[in-house]
């Protein structure tokens, strides 16, 4: 616990790293507010349709084609990204160890078959299938939460399978299985521990990505249909980019900041847990 | 004993005799292609469960546009081989697609083969160009970078990569059409050239050329920042190495260690990336395509997962998956060739 808040305090103290934590603390606190703020909810039609922002102090970021208010729309847009981002990437981190640390720590016949299988996720492209999962079982945010983490998965397994097999061979390990102790405690209890640090720096870019496949489906009409999201804003801003282009603008500059911190933060978290690489570059 | 193989290796030496298969280089390239064989089969039976697994054919799609009787129905599943059994359906499938036979694309009339050979082109022309573009524009960000690492303009590239890196393709081809094309009227908005207007040769060329910029640029942005980023990081590593130390202890010129020594190192990592960019980009160009309106197989892969044409979108997998291993493919065997320290178990 000690270790992870020394961390957090590096981070905040790194400059791209306090930038992206700010950012995001400020995205965190749209989504903690939103109902809060605008109790109607995001569909609401507040307002008359199309109006500009700035023409009227009530709807600072304008409305949309059905008079709904953007800045509501926006606010919670960053729940569904938030929730999206990170449950996608928890359920991509916890399928990546499981199979990168079995492959590693059993190597042979397991690690060749579990390999190829990664390799064929990493052959498919991604969104392809991502679309291909959402458009035949349907969009829900649960659905869209695992096709995006059914891709994703691969980069971690790789990470971590490469660490195992380097650690397996330690003497910590050896004298694990010389006192008997079972292959899944030695894996979770002993290894992974010490493999952590490059699956948290994915961690961001995973959170970052799954974000961004979110607004995209959600772009091309596969989104929730239940929930307000930033894809779903660009959906219907895509038709008024003559005339309302502030429905565009604003739910992209919201989602490239939110992709944007996470990828400082994920930049900085590099550099505190890998100090060796700051000292070449 | 007669010695057949190419001297490469010194693992096999003594034992037994020395066939091709016994080279470790013949041996990599063998069974790097039996990988790849058999990833293919994986992602092929892989897509087909997925496909079959979910609720609903084409048949249940075109039912719900035209009226047909339950005989009818009965009488398209049978025709199709829906009706039998997933396994038997995925035997047969695999098997007629070791033939690169793809099966029929009901939506379209005609063979999946047919239509994904028409979209094929303008996916390709969209990657390749990509690639290129993105690897031209990525390396000389990286070059200008590195020359001037921890001046002002070093700081100004980094910033302006980061924030390639954080704009998704959609947001930059949407943005770029309210910019050139609804304000300033410069490029056409959608299609892959003009219609109608019967033009040939150059003026055919550079109709379309107009019509792909925003597509390809929206591809390329988010790998230009990758290689500007990769590239940079990776020529301060080299230029820090004894090779680089030792050329200029001969006396060569800083801009030839630079240039043709170090430059020549650094851009290695960035040929790995693009087996990854071309994988990333046959799924961006689902996207790009729908959003520009091109006849690629992005979009045609859009299309058939909303009209549950599962041989079309199955056949789609299966070329954008192949071009992904042979991409690979290549670039294991150039690297093999490349770079002498490439470990060939």
């Amino acid at each position: 616990m000690t270790r992870s808040f020394e961390t957090l305090r590096r981070l905040a103290h790194h400059p791209s790293g306090f930038v992206g934590l700010m950012l995001i603390a400020l995205v965190l606190g749209m989504a903690v507010s939103a109902n809060l703020l605008f109790p109607d909810g995001p569909w609401a039609m507040a307002g008359p349709p199309r109006l500009a922002p700035g023409s009227d102090p009530r709807f600072p970021l304008g409305t949309d084609t059905f008079g709904r208010d953007l800045l509501s729309a926006i606010f919670y847009g960053s729940r569904v990204s938030l929730m999206v981002g990170v449950s996608a990437a928890l359920v991509s981190i916890a399928l990546g160890i499981l199979v990168g640390a079995v492959a590693g720590y059993f190597g042979g016949w397991v690690d060749d078959a579990l390999m190829r299988l990664t390799d064929a996720f990493q052959t498919v492209p991604n969104f392809l299938l991502s679309i291909a999962i959402v458009g035949i079982i349907g969009a829900s945010l649960s659905t869209i939460t695992f096709a995006i983490a059914i891709v994703a998965w691969p980069m971690i397994a790789r990470l971590v399978r490469a660490d195992v097999l380097r650690l397996r061979t330690y003497d910590f390990v050896q004298s694990c299985k010389i006192i008997g102790m079972s292959d899944m405690r030695i894996i979770f209890q002993q290894i992974l521990p010490n493999c952590m640090a490059p699956v948290i720096v994915t961690t961001s870019v995973l959170v970052a990505n799954a974000i961004i496949v979110e607004a995209s489906l959600a772009f091309l009409g596969l989104g929730d249909p239940n929930v307000m999201s930033w894809g779903t804003i660009l959906n219907a801003g895509r038709q008024e980019l003559r005339g309302a282009s502030w429905i565009t603008i604003s739910p992209a500059i919201a989602l490239v900041l939110t992709v944007l911190s996470l990828n400082l933060i994920g930049d900085a978290l590099n550099d505190v847990l890998n100090p060796r690489l700051k000292e070449r570059t | 004993m007669t010695d057949t193989g190419p001297k490469t290796g010194n693992g096999t030496s003594g034992t037994g005799p020395r066939t091709a298969l016994s080279s470790p280089t013949v041996r990599y390239v063998l069974r790097r292609l039996l990988q790849a064989a058999l990833v293919m089969v994986l992602v092929m039976v892989g897509s087909f469960l997925l496909v079959k697994l979910a609720p609903g054919d084409f048949v249940d799609a075109l039912a719900g546009t035209r009226d047909l009787t339950a005989d009818q129905i009965a009488e398209l599943r049978a025709r199709y081989g829906l009706d039998q059994p997933v396994f038997v359906q995925l035997i047969r499938y695999m098997s007629l697609l070791a033939t690169f036979d793809f099966g029929y694309s009901p939506i379209n009339a005609a063979p999946v083969m047919d239509v994904i050979l028409a979209r094929l082109p303008v996916t390709a022309i969209l990657v390749v160009a990509s690639v290129t573009l993105s690897m031209v524009v990525g390396t000389v960000f990286s070059v200008i970078a590195s020359r001037n690492a921890g001046r002002p303009l070093d700081l100004v590239i980094s910033i302006f990569m980061l924030l390639l890196y954080a704009t998704p393709s959609f947001i930059i081809a949407v943005l770029m059409i309210l910019v050139f094309s609804v304000h300033l009227g410069w490029l056409p908005i959608a299609g892959f050239e003009s219609v109608g207007m019967g033009y040939t040769g150059w003026t055919r060329f550079w109709d379309v050329v107009e019509h792909l910029t925003m597509p390809v640029i929206a591809l390329c942005t988010f790998y230009i920042a990758i290689y500007g980023r990769i590239g940079r990081a990776s020529m301060l590593e080299v230029l820090k190495l004894d090779f680089v130390r030792t050329a200029r202890g001969k006396g060569l010129t800083e801009h030839r260690i630079f240039y043709v020594h170090a430059l020549r190192n650094a851009l290695l990592p960035l040929v790995t990336m693009a087996g990854l960019q071309v994988s990333s980009l046959m799924g961006g160009a689902v996207l790009i395509e729908t959003i520009f309106g091109l006849p690629g197989m992005g979009r045609t892969a859009f299309d058939a997962v909303f009209q549950r044409d599962t041989n079309l979108l199955l056949g789609v997998v299966f070329m954008s998956s192949l071009c992904v291993v042979i991409v690979n493919y290549v670039i294991d065997m150039l690297y093999m060739v490349l770079d002498p320290r490439v470990n060939l178990k």
